[in-house]
């Protein structure tokens, strides 16, 4: 960690090096000390306002948000949750459907977020302890495949998925999220596992553990964190992605996950903004409590872990 | 718990859990090691497995595509096996609007990857000392980062938009703009200080886009690797009498440069490919067009699948090779660093 170092240092003997230099360093210094809050002040505004406005448009009503665009709170008696009501209900009852986006944007998340893992723990693992023939080449070509755009395997995944009458499915988007995913997951994982000492699991081996054994009993629980955060992490992409769902899913209302129903919705004149805006809230947040939920856990996870090494 | 592995094995796993290990005279060191590459690969099959179904053969797949004369109506009658021909490449190149989508591409690319590391280096730096609730104000530097990005493009479309868009009302009430501006559907080209540059104002708002969403990531980086500087050097150049911009320059910024130059290669891939953002803030539309979202419009609307994989793999080439120039430039100059 940096300390305060500079800011409130006592002794100057800055001051020696004559007067236009000890001139220009106090302009600098009073100059940084307006600067550095005035940026942190800026980039608080951009990186929070927008989330604001969407949280207030959503619970401002249409013709309010039309008469006096610029209010930055709502008005006495104008907060109205109905919106979130109108999102969420089926289309059957008048509504978005928004409820059964938001099961399949959880199916399909938590369903990536399963497989990823049962597939790219022992790969991780294999990758970084056990030697075997191809072991270099296999990363290499796990962080090569990144290098392609994305829109570069959708089109065989759409004509494949097409082809085998899957591309509707919930089931065909995962398995390609799982794909889309688990290089990164391994890599993520690896960089883990080598910085588990070999010394423990060594102790196990000698104690008589098989290779197997020796990864389930002592280095899966030693790499729990960084599996629960590599699952978080891989829960924000498939959560957050787009760009398959909308090639894979369009045709089928019942399918959209949230991202593409509101991007789908997003368009027409008939959904009034505001509610789309509840809808936009409920994509948000699962995604930010997760993020600030991890934020602090993780850093208690990682320091636990480096207790027990 | 989710971790075991594939099932068979965690069953296996969990029986001899207790017993007290028997030391098996077998396990000579060769076994061991033989032993060893049988469960490296019995671990690594799955991830194998799906990679190569679902990524590399589908980048197979689609050089195979891009020969053929494939469309979404014929596409059940095609095999790998087809008529190849240079058809698609040589219609795509000529085609009218493509060289435009890879000049903004291009633009798009450089401009989004700049404005993001800026800002991720000028937020590095103004919560480079401790403060009270810096914690707090590092997480928040990282929310448009990991929000979803259909909900952000959502978001700035409406603060965007001409009729009650925030932005517009302040920038004509209090800013005294004569007219809302059209952010992300005018065509009109900016002319800073007289000076036609062709670039749309459209284009303009999508690479502001671009680095407020990226710049958490580069914010990052750098800060991770301005943490690991000593505290001793600047500590030197300060009794030195180096001022602070003269203690960046000269201390802090070459610590940096390779930190920088792994986030430029890295950023401008994903900002080359980006297909999401532009997708759902313009639509393509007003000079926004870059070469993923005509391929998209060369797959779904045109229904030309063969056209389609040809752009894309040029798109994929002439990344491959800006790449490769930059890291040999770069590769050679952090030598001589």
């Amino acid at each position: 960690m940096s300390t305060a170092t500079s800011t409130t240092r006592p002794e100057r003997p800055v001051a020696e090096a004559g007067p236009s230099g000890w001139h220009r360093d106090r302009v600098e210094r009073r100059l940084f000390s307006v600067v550095r809050p005035l940026t942190i002040a800026f980039l608080l505004l951009i990186c929070l306002f927008p989330f604001y406005y969407m949280l207030l448009l959503s619970f401002r009503p249409l013709d309010a948000v039309l008469q006096d665009p610029g209010a930055l709170w709502p008005s006495g008696g104008e907060v109205d949750p109905g919106t979130y009501g109108d999102v969420l209900r089926s289309t059957d009852d008048g509504g978005q459907g928004f409820l059964t986006f938001l099961r399949n944007s959880f199916v399909v998340a938590i369903g990536t977020v399963v497989l990823t893992l049962l597939v790219s723990v022992p790969g991780a693992y294999a990758v970084s302890r056990l030697d075997f023939f191809g072991r270099r080449q296999i990363g290499a070509l796990f962080l090569g495949v990144y290098f392609f755009p994305a829109i570069l395997l959708a089109i065989p995944l759409f004509v494949f998925f097409t082809r085998i009458e899957q591309r509707g499915t919930l089931t065909g988007l995962l398995v390609v999220y799982v794909a889309q995913v688990a290089a990164v997951s391994i890599y993520m994982l690896r960089n883990y596992f080598d910085t588990i000492p070999a010394s423990i699991e060594e102790a196990a081996e000698i104690d008589g553990c098989t290779r197997l054994q020796t990864m389930w009993h002592v280095s899966l629980p030693l790499a729990m964190p960084a599996i629960a955060s590599n699952a978080l992490f891989i829960f924000m992409i498939a959560w957050n992605e787009f760009l398959f769902a909308l090639l894979f899913l369009v045709e089928k209302r019942d399918n959209w996950t949230v991202s593409l129903g509101l991007s789908q919705l997003a368009g027409s004149i008939e959904v009034p903004t505001t509610v789309l805006m509840a809808g936009s809230v409920i994509l948000t947040v699962p995604i930010i409590v997760l993020f600030f939920l991890s934020e602090r856990w993780l850093a208690g996870g990682l320091t636990a872990g480096a207790e027990k090494g | 718990m989710t971790t075991g592995g594939p099932t068979g094995q965690a069953a296996t796993l969990e029986a001899p859990e207790r017993v007290p290990p028997g030391r098996r005279p077998r396990r000579a060191a060769s076994t061991r090691v033989k032993q060893d590459r049988r469960t490296g690969y019995l671990l690594i099959t799955p991830t194998f497995v799906i990679v190569f179904a679902m990524v590399v053969l589908p980048i197979l797949w689609t050089i195979s595509l891009a020969f053929q004369q494939v469309r979404l109506l014929n596409l059940r009658t095609t095999g790998v096996i087809g008529d190849y021909s240079l058809d698609n490449f040589t219609n795509v190149l000529t085609s009218p609007g493509f060289v435009d989508a890879l000049v903004t591409t291009l633009i798009y690319s450089v401009g989004g990857t700049a404005c993001a590391i800026g800002l991720g280096l000028a937020a590095a730096l103004a919560l480079r000392r401790p403060f009270r609730g810096r914690g707090l104000v590092r997480a928040c530097m990282l929310v448009p980062y990991v929000a979803p990005v259909v909900a952000a493009t959502f978001v700035w479309t409406t603060m965007l938009n001409p009729q009650f868009g925030i932005v517009n009302h302040y920038g004509t009430t209090l800013l005294g703009w004569d007219d809302p501006i059209a952010f992300l559907s005018s065509s009109k080209s900016i002319a800073p200080f007289g000076v036609d540059l062709h670039i749309s104002q459209s284009l303009v708002t999508v690479v502001l886009f671009e680095a407020w969403r990226s710049f958490p990531f580069a914010f990052l980086f750098i800060t991770a690797r301005m943490q690991a500087i000593p505290d001793s050097l600047e500590e030197a150049a300060t009794v030195d009498g180096a001022t602070p911009t003269q203690r960046f320059r000269h201390i802090i910024l070459p610590q940096l440069l390779p930190t920088i130059a792994v986030l430029t290669v890295l950023r401008f891939i994903w900002t080359f490919n980006n297909f999401d953002d532009i997708y759902l803030l313009t639509g393509g539309g007003a000079g926004t067009q870059v070469v993923a979202v005509r391929v998209f419009d060369y797959l779904i609307n045109r229904g030309d699948i063969g056209a389609a994989a040809a752009q894309a793999l040029v798109l994929a080439a002439i990344l491959g090779v800006l790449v490769t120039i930059y890291l040999r430039l770069f590769g050679r100059r952090e030598d001589v660093a």
